[in-house]
């Protein structure tokens, strides 16, 4: 089972119904890169503030297109609105990409477990992020951030295809600046201009400091990216129930009714996506699944 | 700059990640013409196309392996940095480089000159054997982190 208790339509829940996506309007958008951007929503009638687990994501539905899971990437303090980092792969997540400041899209949510921040207290951190992993981890990282003196060291490693695919650059550029926190940055290929190191993420495992006896990593990425890089922690000592993984499915109901998400025992959307490695070790090799 | 590679306050042989715990002796045998090498930022430290004389061993700084291809903008596939040795195109016939690595930092290394280094490993086959057992790895995972690569894994 999963490690966390499941959420759905958890204590932040925006609607009376968890099928019934409740209209938002988009305050903020904010190009990443050529594909991806970053949306701030807010409800189009005040009500109370919205909170969330680092970690959840919501259903974001764009009226007469249709409807996708997205993480929340933003600060999990409660707030009067949700961000979401987008990546326009197909029809529904281009129409996300393409809204405007003022837009409306529906939400439902939050659902889902969340990165079990409890279980990192006095512990050494590593976080490793592929892709668009980032910012599904985000939220954690700002909580860690603010409650820095309760964990030992935090070390975050982030790939991507190349440096324009870099997401949070700037942001990114201030962790680096912290002496609080080790964050690395890898690409898969460059071409001059970047000067930083390149190639996939386990790459950069040699030269991160934990202490694996008493680590927690959370990973969020491609699913063969997470994989492998929780083999490479296992042969680096840290053991597979000190791990954590988000787990990408078909996800469509959200709320572990409909079985699109299916995954072995468990229901993506319902029991994770957040999952210890341990639980779902054994099915993560099952092609059928 | 190429200077003698075991003076007293130099790069140390056996200090470094891929050769340490090796028999003396045959460090010994290599340490005779090992050599120390620095680089500025931007110089290259092999070419492609190149006869591949030299194990580069990197003790500080920060190399890109680099693709150059007609018509395009080179193309970096990985970086090396601290405790990273530099290819295996010295041992493999017909001994040429087979890509650019060019420092993206101040970069210090220790070299060893592949003819010396293929003598001795022949001479020594119990040590050459702990030698490939040891850069076997560097090869397998370089074969593994390209896969990855290829598969454009951020990009599914």
């Amino acid at each position: 089972m999963a490690s966390e208790a499941a959420n759905p339509g958890g204590a932040g829940t925006v609607a009376s119904h968890p099928w019934v996506p409740v209209p938002f309007s988009v305050q903020e958008r904010v190009s990443e890169t050529a594909d991806t951007a970053t949306i701030s929503l807010a409800p189009t009638r005040s009500g109370g503030r919205l909170s969330f687990a680092p970690g959840q994501f919501n259903m974001l539905y764009v009226f007469g297109v249709g409807e996708v899971p997205i993480s929340i990437s933003g600060d999990a303090e409660p707030g009067d609105r949700f961000v979401h980092t987008v990546r326009a792969v197909g029809k529904v997540s281009r129409a996300l990409f393409d809204v405007r400041p003022g837009d409306v899209v529906g939400v439902r949510g939050p659902y889902g477990t969340g990165w079990p921040l409890a279980e990192a207290l006095d512990r050494d951190v590593l976080i490793v992020a592929g892709g668009l992993g980032l910012p599904p981890l985000r939220p954690a990282l700002y909580e860690l951030l603010r409650h820095r003196e309760r964990y030992g060291r935090i070390e975050v490693i982030y790939g991507a295809r190349t440096p324009k695919d870099l997401v949070h650059y700037a942001e990114i550029q201030g962790w680096r600046a912290r002496t609080d926190l080790r964050f690395q940055t890898t690409v898969d290929t460059a071409g001059r201009d970047w000067y930083g190191d390149v190639g996939v993420v386990t790459t950069r495992l040699p030269d991160a400091r934990f202490d694996p006896t008493r680590t927690v990593a959370f990973l969020c990425g491609p699913e063969i990216m997470m994989r492998i890089t929780a083999q490479e922690l296992v042969g680096r000592g840290i053991p597979p129930g000190s791990m954590w993984l988000s787990l990408e499915r078909n996800m469509k109901c959200a709320v572990g009714i409909c079985g699109h998400c299916q995954f072995g025992p468990e229901f993506v959307c319902r029991n994770g996506p957040v999952f210890r490695y341990s639980e779902i070790e054994r099915f993560l090799g099952v092609r059928e699944i | 700059m190429k200077a003698p590679g075991h003076p007293e306050g130099g790069l140390r042989l056996e200090e470094h990640r891929f050769f340490r715990g090796m028999d003396e002796e045959f460090l010994a045998r290599l340490r005779d013409t090992a050599y120390e090498r620095s680089y500025d930022t931007g110089a290259l430290l092999v070419r492609e196309g190149d006869p591949a004389e030299e194990f580069l061993l990197l003790f500080a700084g920060k190399v890109a392996l680099e693709i150059v291809l007609p018509d395009r903008p080179r193309m970096t596939i990985q970086t090396l940095g601290p405790g990273e040795v530099l290819g295996w195109s010295w041992l493999v016939s017909p001994h040429r480089w087979r890509l650019d690595a060019r420092a993206l930092k101040p970069t210090r290394v220790l070299g060893l000159a592949a003819s010396h280094l293929r003598t001795v490993l022949n001479e020594r086959p119990a040590d050459g054997y702990r030698f490939l057992i040891r850069l076997l790895p560097v090869i397998s995972e370089r074969l593994e982190n390209t896969r990855l690569q290829l598969m454009d894994l951020h990009g599914l």
